[in-house]
């Protein structure tokens, strides 16, 4: 079980990971050439600009007006984008498996980071459930998904302290993460692919087109 | 919860049309605009939103209705377009109904809510593919179609007969050479610098605005023309009912117009969604690349003329005044810069609105909604309770505004809400206070 997860397991995972990615991208591409408007349109300069208006924290009005949203938010994605990568257990893998060597975090470092994440989980979860600007757009499938982001960060982190048995979460951990890599091209996760497009066409068209700022 | 007063408002446009409609038809339609008619942009629309809701905030129509949920622009495209493609458009006419009350009554295309929107989707894009839908199927508020029909037969939005649009010229160009000798309307005057064009409304109800602008142009010696034939309407409702093909005709007219005249620029009269129209959306949808000469809104034009000193200033406003930052010449142009230089230049007393500049709140009137009409009128100031309050907060006695439905929208505001105020084009202000050569004044 444990070769299997990971071995050929991982391996469908990164394959329909880059692979839905590289499809969702080079489709998307296709498309936006049809459209008369997105490609002559698009530039770097309003573009970036409008990117860094909204990766900068309190760049942006609608930023400034939700503070906690705002912090939680950023945390949350750093937090969430950082840890899987430099997590030591997984730059032992990187070296194991492919010689890399890689960049690793303390273990303290990388056990806060996690609680971060899974703090940010509780956080979004409940806003979907309370607020009712959220609630009124929310389905179960958005909270599915907030528990396949949250799931490895929990498997990773009780394997990690080793509260269970570990042959048993560390597959839970695998699978979990799997699910985590397979969403993303295929669900909302996507912008995680997108939001550098949707937001730097926006900011072209409101830079080079109307003369105006979108943040 | 959909407001039942407004949910249960009869138009002749949406509940008889929908009457006929087969569900075949209404899948086609919705399945060739989501395939045929658009791309790259609504596909990633659709799958980047995360269902944050933070867009809510950005829309008046949210703010003004108690926070309303409904109300916020996610919950709009939830209810209309996200339907649509979780259906396959296999949608009743029970939810056509409330799709075209919400993409038609309940939003302006302001483009607000993308300036909020974490990702930059285009949320006003997707309410006006749901609009271009309804068009389709021909469900679309009566008096909003009624607007569209006009573009289709006269080529101007209100019916205007070309013996009424000349003598209406005559006959402003009389008024105004009362005040100054010698003022002319040049019309047809081939390879004049600039054509002048104007929204049908104007001559149909307002035809003073032109009076003040011929005023203007003779006072800076400006070399301008207008046309006798189709082409001198650069309103645009079609657009905003979704009859792109009309659209795209009206646009063609207008900028042919100005191709036969020979002008260098065309300037145009104090609108909004005109601007649009003839600068983005006419030219986008024929295919080209922009407006085949410079498009300058009056705006524009003031602050040149002012700030380059062409225009003399005599006295100044000495009431409190304000101003309303129209959409597409604010979010869609970046003029609130010179629009406030203008004002400053005309007014004493200038108090701005909060928030300003392209976070100023839509009027609830343009992108087509005042233009359906009086059965939708108590819907748009439920609407727009939060314009009335930004107002007030102001203090001000006077609302500049220099875009039609702005002014008609603020208006309605201002009598629904007894806020006592009234409002003004910038050109109105410009009388009051310019040197008028060769009259008793100067």
């Amino acid at each position: 079980m444990y070769e299997f997860a990971t071995g050929p397991l991982v391996w469908i995972a990164f394959i329909l990971f880059v692979g839905g990615s590289i499809y969702k991208l080079m489709s998307m591409l296709i498309l936006a050439q049809k459209e008369k408007s997105v490609l002559p349109t698009w530039n770097a300069k309003f573009g970036l600009r409008s990117v860094m208006h909204w990766v900068v924290p309190f760049a942006s009005r609608n930023q400034r007006m939700h503070p906690v949203m705002t912090v939680v938010s950023f945390v949350f994605h750093l937090c969430l984008l950082i840890t899987p990568l430099f997590v030591m257990g997984h730059a032992v893998l990187w070296k194991q498996s492919w010689g890399i060597r890689w960049f690793s975090l303390p273990a303290w470092a990388a056990d806060i980071m996690t609680l971060v994440v899974i703090g940010g989980f509780f956080f979004f979860f409940v806003r979907r459930m309370v607020a009712p600007e959220v609630r009124n757009v929310n389905t179960w499938k958005d909270y599915v998904l907030l528990l396949i982001v949250v799931a490895p960060f929990i498997t990773g982190f009780v394997a990690h302290q080793q509260w269970l048995p570990y042959s048993t979460i560390i597959i839970a951990h695998i699978v979990t993460g799997v699910l985590w890599l397979i969403a993303i091209p295929f669900t909302w996760l996507s912008h995680m692919l997108w939001f550098f497009f949707s937001r730097s066409y926006m900011g072209s068209e409101f830079g080079s087109v109307r003369n105006a700022r979108d943040w | 919860m959909a407001d039942p007063v407004d949910a249960a408002v009869v138009d002749q446009g949406i509940d008889d049309r929908l009457k006929g409609l087969s569900t075949e038809r209404i899948r086609d339609v919705i399945n060739r605009v989501l395939t045929k008619e658009s791309a790259a942009r609504l596909k990633v629309y659709l799958d980047t939103c995360v269902h944050c809701g933070l867009c809510s905030e950005a829309c008046h129509t949210y703010l003004s209705r108690d926070r309303d949920p409904d109300f916020a622009p996610v919950a709009k495209v939830k209810d209309t377009l996200w339907e649509m493609v979780r259906r396959k458009g296999d949608v009743d006419t029970e939810f056509l109904k409330k799709a075209a009350r919400i993409a038609f009554t309940e939003c302006g295309a302001c483009r607000r809510c993308s300036m909020y929107c974490p990702f930059g989707i285009d949320i006003a894009y997707l309410i006006m593919t749901v609009r271009r839908i309804c068009s389709l199927l021909g469900v679309v508020p009566q008096y909003l179609q009624d607007t569209t029909n006009s573009h289709a037969v006269t080529m101007n939005q209100m019916w205007v007969q070309q013996d009424d649009w000349i003598d209406t010229l005559m006959w402003q160009e009389e008024d105004a050479a009362d005040e100054i000798p010698g003022l002319r309307i040049p019309l047809d005057k081939e390879g004049a610098d600039i054509m002048y064009s104007v929204i049908a409304p104007e001559p149909k109800i307002l035809a003073q605005l032109i009076a003040n602008m011929a005023m203007i142009f003779h006072a800076v010696g400006a070399d301008w023309t207008m046309p006798s034939g189709d082409g001198w309407d650069n309103s645009n409702m079609a657009m905003y009912s979704g009859d792109f093909e009309v659209m795209g005709r009206v646009e063609k007219a207008h900028w042919e117009a100005a191709m036969d005249l020979r002008v260098k620029r065309m300037v145009m009269g104090e609108c909004g969604h005109a601007y649009r129209g003839a600068v983005y959306d006419g030219p986008k949808w024929l295919g080209w690349q922009g407006p085949p000469i410079t498009m300058v809104h009056a705006v524009e034009y003031y602050y040149d003329i002012i700030s380059s000193g062409k225009l003399k200033i005599a006295r100044k406003i000495e009431e409190p005044v304000t101003v309303q930052d129209p959409c597409n010449i604010v979010r869609g142009r970046g003029l609130h810069k010179k629009l406030r230089y203008v004002i400053n230049a005309l007014c004493e007393d200038f108090r701005d609105m909060e928030p300003r500049y392209e976070h100023n709140y839509c009027c609830a009137a343009g992108g087509g909604i005042i233009n359906c009409g009086p059965p939708w009128k108590l819907s748009r100031m439920k609407s727009i309770k939060v314009k009335a309050e930004q107002i007030a907060d102001t203090g001000a006695e006077i609302v500049v505004t220099p875009c039609h439905n702005c002014h008609s929208g603020i208006e309605d505001i201002i009598g629904h809400y007894n806020l006592g105020t009234h409002v003004q084009f910038i050109s109105e202000l410009i009388i009051k206070t310019m040197e008028k050569p060769g009259s008793e004044q100067t």
